[in-house]
This record gives structure tokens, C-alpha cells and sequence, in this order.
């Protein structure tokens, strides 16, 4: 990152607080997923009976679950793996959907006609259960989650590369860029796909907060990652049978912590849009 | 002053950006009488389209008066709130705006917008008011008014939606019409007809209007006062035959100069001082092609039919000497744009032969045709130059990659030396270089674009339209520059325009185009001073100029 970079970021964020707390937040939160480990009070596996279903308190600040592992550590932990579920599937779809949308908006006629009637298919399913389908077919594995994830996510990627490509495919400098000797490849490649990254990142920030929810969804279905892994999902589900009994900070934290994940994300979107868009400097 | 119909007294007009209070009206005095035509000239940026916006209150949130006032009928505007705002916008008086296409809603009916209009300043019943649309629709004589009132904007031309704007605009019979760049974008023969019909329609309803134009023959033709505005101030008040007869401002001068006229020279469009740095390169002509050399570009049947079988260019044929420069002009439509991308081998011809230095083209698919060995000899300027640089380039990059991609530069000592000397053979400043597309000018923006095209010492030189978009003042500079290029490196330049005084001006030859075919081609001041079909003459007829204009100065 160049200094310009820095500063122009450093003016957005000065002027849109609300995207500087959203980026606060990110960065906590990949903080955590990455020294997780050694920030935690308490081993998160670890059962210890005779400490069960205490309410938060000094000791255990988020409370402890029916074996009485600590609800913070386990949070804390499940942050990295939530983390990585969402960022490898995304990147996934990015990387595939920018490319494909790019090349499919650049070209247009018969290729484009057919991808885009397979992803309006693809729509056409309740993205949801078509994830729970993958993962009960392919087995109940993290590597299924991701792949799911990835291809649920994919449609939408598509369409927005086509649709973002296909208003710049006439535009002067592209065809300038053709008159300096570029084949219609490295256009695609070398001058359309940096030229949408900016809108693409929106997308991304957005899709990752819907990604960590599919995927705590599906643990919290029972597909995907099993206990006593700990998940952010999972502990939802877990919690939800103490409810009734007043055991509220067993769902409530949990919960607490995919509602902050997600939100950031989604405010981290609009601001990124501003930092990465090289027209919104002066 | 208090009997004119509007009158503004040192207005000042403040925009906040980024970088503070930026001042962009800064005391502007002016007076409108009631049914008068007044033109307010000036170049982007000069503060015209802002004072119209602030005297319909129509200023953008980060907009603001700062002082000053605009008395409309005694009663100050900048002071009206809430209904005697809507009274005073739309039916007092009201704005007509540069885009037509943009300005109308595009899924309603152009009948229901008129009657729209109507409603909110009338109480009147529906009916009624389509019956006042329909006879709005006949007053800006749109044929068939009876069908047009369900046609939706999309289904008319640029024209005809200007006139649907015109017809809104007039719809409460407002005393002061405002319109902002009216005609920029339409070709000549459809600026004349609506300018013709917006003056007749002003003079017969007694409407006193305001023109804010760049275009000084415009102005000249249709208005008998004139205001040159610069850096948001009025620099000068005249009559038409004053103003381009005696300009007592420098910058007037320096305007009236840039502006192309039937008879002017590409050395008369800047200031003498200015021209006699390049006085030396002129002297040194071209020696005629020595007899029997082949041409450098044979164009045989051209012909471009796109999927629905009708066809955008057919039959075009025509030979170009190196170093010669050839106009082709015609309205939008007529093909010209296709074909410049045919011979620029961006677009594959349907039918016929592109001959460069004897060797066939035209057979090469336009998408082998990056490794093709004449890449390099044929470039091109493009049109918009805010649209024909990359967002992610800097202006560097952008010169610097024909030089990577076709001359096999690689980053380093000699790929800056010509970066260098590309840019300061087109005037650029080389502490630009390292900017951004948004951070340059307009016309910075369109010295980069040339730069690049020139970059590689091309042959042939395809220019489309690059001067549309530029100020007068600029357009003078970059068409100097060109010349100038001709003359020193032998570039063929093929300049498609719509702008005949300039095609005039730096074309040996000129192609008149109408639907894709050739109607008229010869030698440019022989076509133009003695057209021979009813188009060109029409076409050449259109242009404004302020030669013609001030046939009404003088009736006065």
C-alpha cells in the first residue's frame, strides 16, 4: 500500500465513522481468529462437570455450557474456523465468478445466453437447502461446507462481473487498449477484472457476512461441523435446548458474536468501495 | 434595473468540497429584459451553467449562495420557500437541460410527462391536461402528436426528445426560459431545426430566455446580447457584432480566436505570439508524394452489416497518401464511427478490402489483428477523452504501454526517455505523468490520448471525433497539434467529425457520409465553398457562424 493509499484511506474513514467502527471490527475479529489461541483464559474442549451452566461472571465472563467449558474461550475459538469457512469459500466464488462473469459480459452472444440461463437456474433454488443437499450428499465435512458455500455464492459473482463488464466492453479504453496491440484475452484479464474490483470488493464485504451465517447454518442444522468442535453455529443450537431454563448467555453470546461479524462486514463493504476506487481520490 | 424582468446583482455562488469553499460564481451582475434572448458564453467551468442553476434554484445540497441577489419580477428568489418556490419553478420559469434522454423519465409516456407538468402547476382535469400536451406536442411540431403522446423517450430521437423538453419547459407558460447547452450532442442540422423552433416558440409567447452555450456562433446566430463569462465573472457585455467584431477583453479575443469559422486557418485559432513558437515547423511544407508511390491505405467496398441484417456502412471506397489528411463527416448514424473502427482493424468488415502500403488487411480478423506487423502503423485517438484512458493508468502508463506491448520496450531508462519525448511532443507538463486520468483536464486528458496513438510513430493516425468533448480554446490547441504532427512525422491523419468548420480547416479532402454510403467527396474548401448535393449543402448551411449571425444585430 502506497502512502497515497494510506492517506486517501485514512480521509474516507475520517469521514464515514461508521465504516472506520465496521473496519475496527473486521480487523478485531481476524485478530482474534488469528491469536485466538493464545488469548483464551480456558481450554475450549476440556470438560469440567462441576463447573456446568454457571452464568458470566468474573471467572467466566460469557458463562460456562452444560460440561462447563468456558463460553468465551469457545467463542474465541470458533472465530478462526468461522473465518476461514467464509473466506475460503468466497474467495472461491470470487475468483471463479469474476472470471467467468468477465469473460461471459466481454463476449456476449451464445456463451453468455448460456451461463446466464444456468445461473438464473442456479437462482432459482432455494440457495439454502441447495447447500444442505451438498453437504448431505458429499459428506459432513468442513472442506463440503466450503465447497457449498462456494457454489451457492457463485451466481450472484457471475451476474455482477457480466453486468459490471458488459457496460465497459464499448468503452474508449478498452478499445484503445486493443489498438496497443492487447488480444481480447489480456483485456478481460489486464484491464477489465482490476477495473470491477472495486464494485466486486462491495460484493465480497457482503458476501462474507452472509457466508459465516450459511455457514453457522448449517451447523446449526447438524451439517457440517460436528461437536465438540467449537462453531459458532453449533453453539446456538447447543445452547437453544437451555432456553427455557433461563440459560440465556449459552445462545445469546454466540449469537451476539455472528450478528458483529456480520454486520461489520456488510459496513466494511461501502467504505471499501470509496478506498479502493482510484476516481474518488483527488 | 427594477423593470427588467430578472435581474441578478453580484451574485457569488460557493461550492464545500473536499478541498474547502471553492468559489465558483463570483459576483455576477446581469439583467434580463422580458421576451429577450440573452447568451451566456463561456468554458466549462467559466460558472454559466451554476448561475442558471442558482437562478432557478436548482443548485446541487453542497451549493450555496453566498451573496449577492436574483430579483425575479422585484422579488428575491434566493429568499422563496416552500410554495412560492414551486410557484416561482417550472411555472414561472423554467430550465431545459443539455441531455434530453436523461432528463425524461423513461417509462412514462412523453404525453402523460407533458400533462404531468401541466397538473402540478394547474387544477385542471386530467383530460384537459392531455388535451394542453397534445397541442404542447403540435406547438414543438412533432408529427403525428397523436401517436407520439404514447411513445416513450427511447422510441424518439435526440431531437425529438429535446423538443418533448421544450414542450414541458413552455407547458406553464413561464416568463423566462433557462436553457442550459440545449443542443450539445445533436448533429447541425438538428441543433438548427430546434434551435430555429425554440427561438420561434420563445418570440411568439413573449418569453424572455437565457442560452448558456460554449458554442459562440450559436449564440451569435440567435441572441442579440451576449455575455463572456470566465472564472465565474462576466468579463464582457455585448451585441453580437461588437463581441466578435471588436472583443475588448483578452479573453473574449482569445474566444472569438479558438472558434473555427467558415474561412479561418488552424495558425489563426490561437494569438500570434503563441503561434510563432511553432512558426518554424510551418515553413518547412510537405513536397507533394512523388508520382507513382502507392498509396499508404486503399479502402475497396467497404461494407459492416451487424446481425439484423441491416447494413451500417456499404460500399466505401477510397485511398489516402501518407502524410494526407481526409475528413469524413455526416450526422450521427451515417456510419462513420463503424467504419474508422473497420480501418482501425478493431471490427471486422462484412464485405470488401483494406490495402496499408500494398499489403491486404482487411482479411486479418480483427482479433489476430494485435500480432499483426502494421498494429503499430495504424492507432487511433479516441473520441471522449474522459472515457478513453483507464481509470488504473496513470497518465505514464498509458503512453508507456503501445511503447511495452508494440515496440518491445521493457521498463526502464529508454522506455522513460520516450514517454518523455512523447509527451512533450504533445505539450504535456511531465509532472503530469504520474497522475491519474481524474486528476488531468479535459484537454491534459486528450494530449495523453494522442500521445499514446503517436507513441509508436504510426503511419496512419484515425481520429474520432477527439475534439467533441473539448472547450474551444483547447480544441484550438489540440487541432494546432495535430497539424503540427502531419507536418513533422508524415502521419496520415483520417479525421472523422461533425464539425465541419474544423474538417475544413485540417483536411486536405473530405467524405461526406449519410447512411453508410458516400454522397459527396473532393477537395475540403472546394466541397464546402460549392457543395454539390442537397445534403452537404444543408449540412454546411447548419453550421452557426458568427458571420451569419449578426444579420439580426444589424436588422436591429
Amino acid at each position: 500500500m502506497t502512502s497515497a493509499t494510506l492517506r486517501h484511506s485514512v480521509w474516507i474513514l475520517r469521514g464515514n465513522p461508521l465504516t472506520a467502527v465496521a473496519a475496527t471490527g473486521v480487523l478485531l475479529f481476524v485478530l482474534v481468529a488469528i491469536f485466538g489461541p493464545w488469548i483464551v483464559p480456558y481450554d475450549p474442549v476440556v470438560s469440567n462437570v462441576s463447573e456446568a451452566l454457571l452464568p458470566p461472571s468474573a471467572a467466566h465472563i460469557a458463562g460456562t455450557d452444560q460440561l462447563g467449558r468456558d463460553v468465551f474461550s469457545r467463542l474465541v475459538i470458533a472465530a478462526r474456523l468461522d473465518l476461514a469457512i467464509a473466506v475460503s469459500a468466497v474467495g472461491i466464488s470470487f475468483l471463479i465468478g469474476a472470471v467467468v462473469g468477465s469473460f461471459c459480459g466481454y463476449a456476449g452472444g451464445k456463451l453468455d445466453r448460456a451461463v446466464g440461463r444456468f445461473v438464473d437456474v442456479m437462482m432459482a433454488f432455494p440457495l439454502f437447502v441447495l447447500a444442505m443437499a451438498m453437504v448431505a450428499a458429499l459428506g459432513n465435512r468442513i472442506e463440503n461446507i466450503v465447497i457449498a458455500t462456494a457454489i451457492i455464492n457463485l451466481p450472484f459473482y457471475i451476474r455482477f462481473a457480466r453486468a459490471e463488464v458488459n457496460v465497459r466492453r464499448n468503452v474508449g479504453w478498452v478499445e484503445a487498449a486493443r489498438a496497443c496491440g492487447e488480444s481480447h484475452f489480456s483485456v478481460v484479464l489486464r484491464f477489465l477484472l482490476p477495473n470491477i474490483l472495486p464494485a466486486m470488493a462491495v460484493q465480497i464485504s457482503l458476501n462474507l457476512g452472509w457466508a459465516i451465517l450459511n455457514a453457522a447454518g448449517l451447523s446449526f442444522i447438524g451439517l457440517g461441523v460436528k461437536p465438540p468442535t467449537p462453531e459458532w453455529g453449533i453453539m446456538v443450537a447447543e445452547g437453544a435446548r437451555f432456553i427455557s431454563t433461563g440459560r440465556w448467555w449459552l445462545v445469546a453470546f454466540p449469537g451476539l458474536a455472528l450478528m458483529m461479524a456480520v454486520l461489520c462486514f456488510n459496513l466494511l463493504g461501502d467504505g471499501m468501495r470509496d478506498i479502493l476506487d482510484p476516481r474518488m481520490r483527488t | 434595473m427594477s423593470q427588467s424582468l430578472l435581474s441578478i446583482e453580484d451574485l457569488h455562488v460557493s461550492f464545500s468540497t473536499r478541498r474547502g469553499m471553492v468559489e465558483a460564481v463570483r459576483g455576477v451582475t446581469l439583467a434580463v429584459e422580458a421576451g429577450e434572448m440573452l447568451g451566456l458564453v463561456g468554458e466549462s467551468g467559466s460558472g454559466k451553467s451554476v448561475t442558471g442553476f442558482a437562478t432557478t434554484r436548482l443548485l446541487d445540497t453542497a451549493g450555496r449562495v453566498t451573496a449577492g441577489k436574483i430579483l425575479f419580477r422585484g422579488q428575491d428568489v434566493t429568499k422563496l420557500r416552500g410554495d412560492d418556490l414551486r410557484q416561482l419553478q417550472g411555472a414561472a420559469m423554467s430550465m431545459i437541460f443539455q441531455n434530453p434522454r436523461a432528463a425524461l423519465n423513461p417509462i412514462r409516456a412523453i404525453g402523460l410527462q407533458i400533462a404531468d407538468a401541466i397538473l402540478t402547476h394547474k387544477r385542471i382535469s386530467k383530460d384537459a391536461a392531455r388535451a394542453e400536451a397534445l397541442d404542447l406536442l403540435r406547438a414543438v411540431q412533432i408529427r403525428d402528436p397523436e401517436q407520439r403522446m404514447n411513445a416513450y423517450p427511447h422510441e424518439l430521437s435526440g431531437g425529438m426528445c429535446q423538443r418533448v423538453m421544450i414542450a414541458i419547459a413552455i407547458s406553464c407558460n413561464p416568463a423566462l426560459l433557462i436553457a442550459d447547452e440545449p443542443t450539445t450532442g445533436l448533429d447541425v442540422t438538428t441543433q438548427k431545426v430546434v434551435m430555429d423552433l425554440l427561438a420561434d416558440i420563445a418570440a411568439a409567447r413573449g418569453m424572455a430566455t437565457i442560452l448558456i452555450t460554449h458554442d459562440l456562433g450559436l449564440a451569435a446566430r440567435y441572441c442579440r446580447r451576449i455575455a463572456v463569462m470566465e472564472h465565474g465573472r462576466i468579463v464582457e457585455e455585448a451585441s453580437p457584432k461588437t463581441l466578435f467584431g471588436a472583443p475588448r477583453h483578452a479573453y473574449t479575443k482569445r474566444l472569438v480566436a479558438a472558434s473555427p469559422t467558415a474561412t479561418s486557418r488552424i495558425e489563426d485559432l490561437v494569438t500570434a505570439e503563441e503561434w510563432e513558437r511553432h512558426a518554424a515547423v510551418v515553413s518547412n511544407a510537405r513536397p507533394p508524394a512523388a508520382h507513382g508511390t502507392p498509396p499508404l491505405l486503399e479502402v475497396r467496398k467497404l461494407a459492416k452489416r451487424f446481425d439484423q441484417g441491416s447494413a451500417a456502412v456499404a460500399d466505401f471506397s477510397m485511398t489516402m497518401a501518407g502524410g494526407e489528411s481526409v475528413g469524413l463527416v455526416g450526422e450521427s448514424g451515417s456510419g462513420k464511427s463503424t467504419t474508422s473502427r473497420m480501418i482501425c482493424r478493431l471490427i471486422d468488415p462484412s464485405e470488401g478490402d483494406i490495402v496499408f502500403e500494398g499489403q491486404s488487411i482487411g482479411h486479418v480478423a480483427s482479433r489476430d489483428f494485435h500480432r499483426s506487423r502494421f498494429r503499430k502503423d495504424i492507432q487511433m485517438v479516441f473520441q471522449d477523452p474522459n472515457e478513453s484512458l483507464n481509470p488504473r493508468f496513470t497518465a505514464f502508463d498509458c503512453i508507456a504501454h503501445p511503447l511495452m506491448r508494440l515496440a518491445g520496450l521493457r521498463a526502464g531508462k529508454e522506455l522513460w526517455q520516450r514517454v518523455e519525448e512523447c509527451a512533450e511532443r504533445v505539450g504535456l507538463p511531465l509532472d503530469l505523468l504520474p497522475r491519474f486520468p481524474h486528476q488531468l483536464s479535459g484537454g491534459q486528458k486528450a494530449r495523453v490520448g494522442i500521445a499514446r496513438a503517436i507513441a509508436c510513430r504510426p503511419r496512419l493516425l484515425v481520429l474520432d471525433e477527439p475534439t467533441a468533448a473539448l472547450d474551444v480554446s483547447v480544441q484550438a490547441v489540440v487541432l494546432q497539434l495535430l497539424d503540427r504532427l502531419r507536418r513533422e512525422n508524415d502521419i496520415a491523419l483520417l479525421f472523422v467529425s461533425h464539425d465541419l468548420n474544423v474538417v475544413r480547416m485540417l483536411c486536405d479532402r473530405t467524405i461526406v457520409l449519410r447512411n453508410g454510403g458516400i454522397v459527396e467527396q473532393g477537395e475540403s474548401r472546394a466541397l464546402f465553398d460549392n457543395p454539390k448535393t442537397d445534403y452537404t449543402r444543408k449540412l454546411v448551411e447548419a453550421i452557426p457562424h458568427f458571420e451569419s449571425g449578426p444579420a439580426m444585430a444589424t436588422a436591429l
